[in-house]
């Protein structure tokens, strides 16, 4: 019943008992926070305030403070945009999609790749809403009725399609990773002494008690929000990339924009999740459950969709070649050669060169190596957002018009805002959260636990 | 008290996963009813030992996927047909069949929406789980690696304590 091959390597490392577990998920939330804590809460938290003041400056003053011109009208906003949205893509991967493929490595890392998720579609779903200068008619996204002679938002727009998608993935993700986490915050409940904790941990825990039938409709529950979360996540990054692939800009108008979208998004996101949960793993003393295998089955993930970036890459060139038409071509000659070569060539090392080094085992098994290629992939990724939108409309049809886009203090302070804002709600997430969806994970422990798989082998080997 | 027998709980607690699931089996061969079962963590098989008709969330589920998705097919066909006509990039909207792969996407988003957030609700409800709630778990060790099953007493007391103490239960207790 609890069999699984003993040529698998175990999850969970060590004896661990049910409450082993407990009180190991429970230990961050329990005790007092480390100093270094303090110290990358307190940097996080000040390029958040700087965000938000650059932000209001932006509301105060006007877009006109960022470094758009009249020819690049787009520029770090959506490539902020599109690399948060992209990088909360690996949360939903792990939690929905290897929940469907019964993947049991996702059970230690799918709640702070999901916390992830929701925290970077918060930064990403910001930009929009700033870039569109007068953000108190922001609700005029939605179709309310109203005295302008009832005109509704055009449905035929892209534009309007990434407002469902991304507010339907925002809310999905959010019930879906809440609904996952209110078992996890009922055993924190039962454990808490302090009675401040227990009544906030009652409060968030909705009375959970594992009844049978409870736990019914939750496998239930789980299961088909994971088939809805599934679609739903290749539907938001392939409405992304519509709203550059509609159009008739060269370097944009293109349709392979939705798959390679979405393998860059997935390539990105699994790169953020190594990031955070190497540091997780060490700070917390989570090693026993997010282990060596966790970080590299993850860095194969990285391996593979980095490859489909790169063919994506290579497809895109061969295509402006083969379509024959001269504007899509130098669009591309332009990217690799004209004033923004620097970016298109950190893109191809970033993106294209370093994630082929995870072939070597020893490598993607070294938490040193990973560690900084995720940082490089992230750093790619940024890059290669970067590249799509400015250098496609940089030297536009009319060359008198042609521009460069330098960014101002404001689009700097933005960006570095989002980051801190981001660190912070993870921090304080890794301190009040379950950081590991513990009683998923007591499900596996007799079947993937080092302890009980060792057990296993010995009776066979009597039995023989 | 309107049901017309009402029969004394017994409590056994039990330390591992795979004895409370044989231990339901036992019981309820023998003909007791099992009323519940407390688990830190879903238990495979443990809805049919027990005997629990299976959920049908997933069939509310369906229901609200298809409110969904007439919800988007009204609301595209009303605003861009009928209350406003417009022709945007040469594209004129006439019908809404013709016009409908524009649709695609907003009628996919809100078949999931309708489906994710009304199942959510429902689980809530039909769990009675809120902010705010009292835990439904007398004992807290349940969420942590107890499990506790509740048998209705309904033979002689000593002959069901001794099949629940044979069936590797670690304390066993009357509910008041």
């Amino acid at each position: 019943m609890h069999y699984e091959a003993p040529i698998r390597e175990p999850l969970i490392i060590g004896d661990k008992s049910y409450h082993d577990i407990s009180v190991e998920v429970a230990r961050p939330v329990e005790t007092k926070a480390p100093r270094m804590w303090w110290i990358v809460f307190s940097i996080a938290f000040l390029l958040f305030l700087w965000g938000v003041g650059c932000i209001l400056y932006t509301i105060g003053t006007g877009i006109g403070t960022w470094g758009l011109n009249k020819t690049v009208g787009w520029a770090w906003d959506i490539t902020n945009f599109v690399w948060w949205v992209g990088i909360g893509h690996a949360g939903t991967l792990i939690s929905a999609i290897l929940l469907l493929f019964r993947q049991k490595w996702r059970m230690s890392i799918n709640r702070s790749a999901e916390a992830m998720t929701i925290f970077s579609v918060i930064q990403a779903a910001l930009f929009p809403g700033i870039h569109m200068g007068r953000i108190w008619v922001g609700w005029w996204v939605f179709p309310f009725p109203n005295q302008f002679g009832s005109l509704w938002v055009n449905f035929n727009s892209p534009l309007l399609w990434d407002v469902f998608a991304i507010s339907t993935y925002f809310t999905v993700s959010l019930v879906f990773w809440y609904v996952g986490l209110i078992p996890d915050f009922a055993m924190i409940r039962d454990r808490a002494i302090n009675p401040v904790q227990k009544h906030i941990y009652k409060l968030l825990s909705f009375g959970w008690g594992g009844r049978a039938k409870h736990w019914q409709r939750f496998e239930e529950l789980s299961l088909v929000l994971a088939g809805l979360a599934t679609p739903l996540v290749l539907s938001v990054h392939t409405i992304v990339s519509f709203d550059f692939a509609t159009s008739v800009i060269p370097g944009w108008h293109t349709t392979i924009f939705p798959p390679y979208f979405v393998a860059g998004a997935i390539f990105s996101g699994f790169a953020m999740v190594q990031t955070l949960l190497l540091i997780v793993r060490k700070v917390y003393k989570m090693e026993h459950y997010i282990t060596i295998q966790h970080v590299e089955m993850m860095n194969i993930v990285i391996m593979l969709t980095g490859s489909i970036v790169g063919v994506a890459y290579i497809t895109e060139l061969f295509m402006a070649w083969y379509s024959g038409v001269e504007y899509e071509q130098y669009a591309f000659l332009n990217r690799a050669t004209g004033p923004y070569w620097w970016a298109y060539w950190s893109m191809m090392t970033c993106n294209v060169f370093s994630p082929q080094l995870m072939w070597v085992k020893k490598w993607r098994t070294n938490l040193v190596f990973t560690f900084a290629i995720s940082i490089v992939v992230n750093i790619g990724m940024w890059f290669e957002r970067f590249v799509i939108i400015v250098t496609s409309l940089h030297r536009d049809y009319l060359p008198s018009s042609w521009s460069m886009f330098s960014p101002t203090f404001v689009d700097i302070g933005i960006f570095l805002g989002t980051i801190g804002f981001f660190f912070v709600l993870f921090l304080l997430y890794t301190r009040t959260f379950p950081v590991i969806a513990q009683a998923e994970l007591k499900t596996i422990l007799k079947s993937s636990g080092e302890n009980y798989k060792k057990h296993h082998t010995e009776e066979e080997h009597g039995e023989h | 008290m309107a049901s017309t027998e009402k029969h004394p709980i017994i409590k056994a607690l039990y330390d591992d996963d795979d004895v409370v699931l044989s231990a339901v089996k036992k019981v309820r061969e023998k003909g007791y009813s099992v009323k519940e079962v407390f688990s830190p963590f879903p238990i495979h098989g443990l809805d049919k030992a027990m005997g629990l008709a299976p959920t049908r969330l997933s069939i509310a589920g369906f229901l609200y996927g298809l409110a969904g998705l007439t919800t988007a097919s009204v609301v595209t066909y009303y605003m861009m047909i009928v209350d406003w006509p417009q022709n945007i990039g040469g594209k004129p909207n006439f019908t809404w069949g013709l016009n409908m792969p524009a649709f695609v996407p907003i009628m996919f988003e809100m078949t999931v929406f309708f489906t994710a957030h009304l199942m959510v609700w429902t689980f809530f409800m039909k769990n009675k789980l809120y902010p705010g709630a009292k835990p439904q778990n007398y004992d807290p060790r349940v969420t942590d690696d107890k499990f506790l099953m509740e048998v209705e007493l309904t033979g002689e007391k000593d002959e069901l304590l001794a099949l629940l103490k044979e069936s590797g239960a670690i304390e066993i207790s009357e509910a008041k």
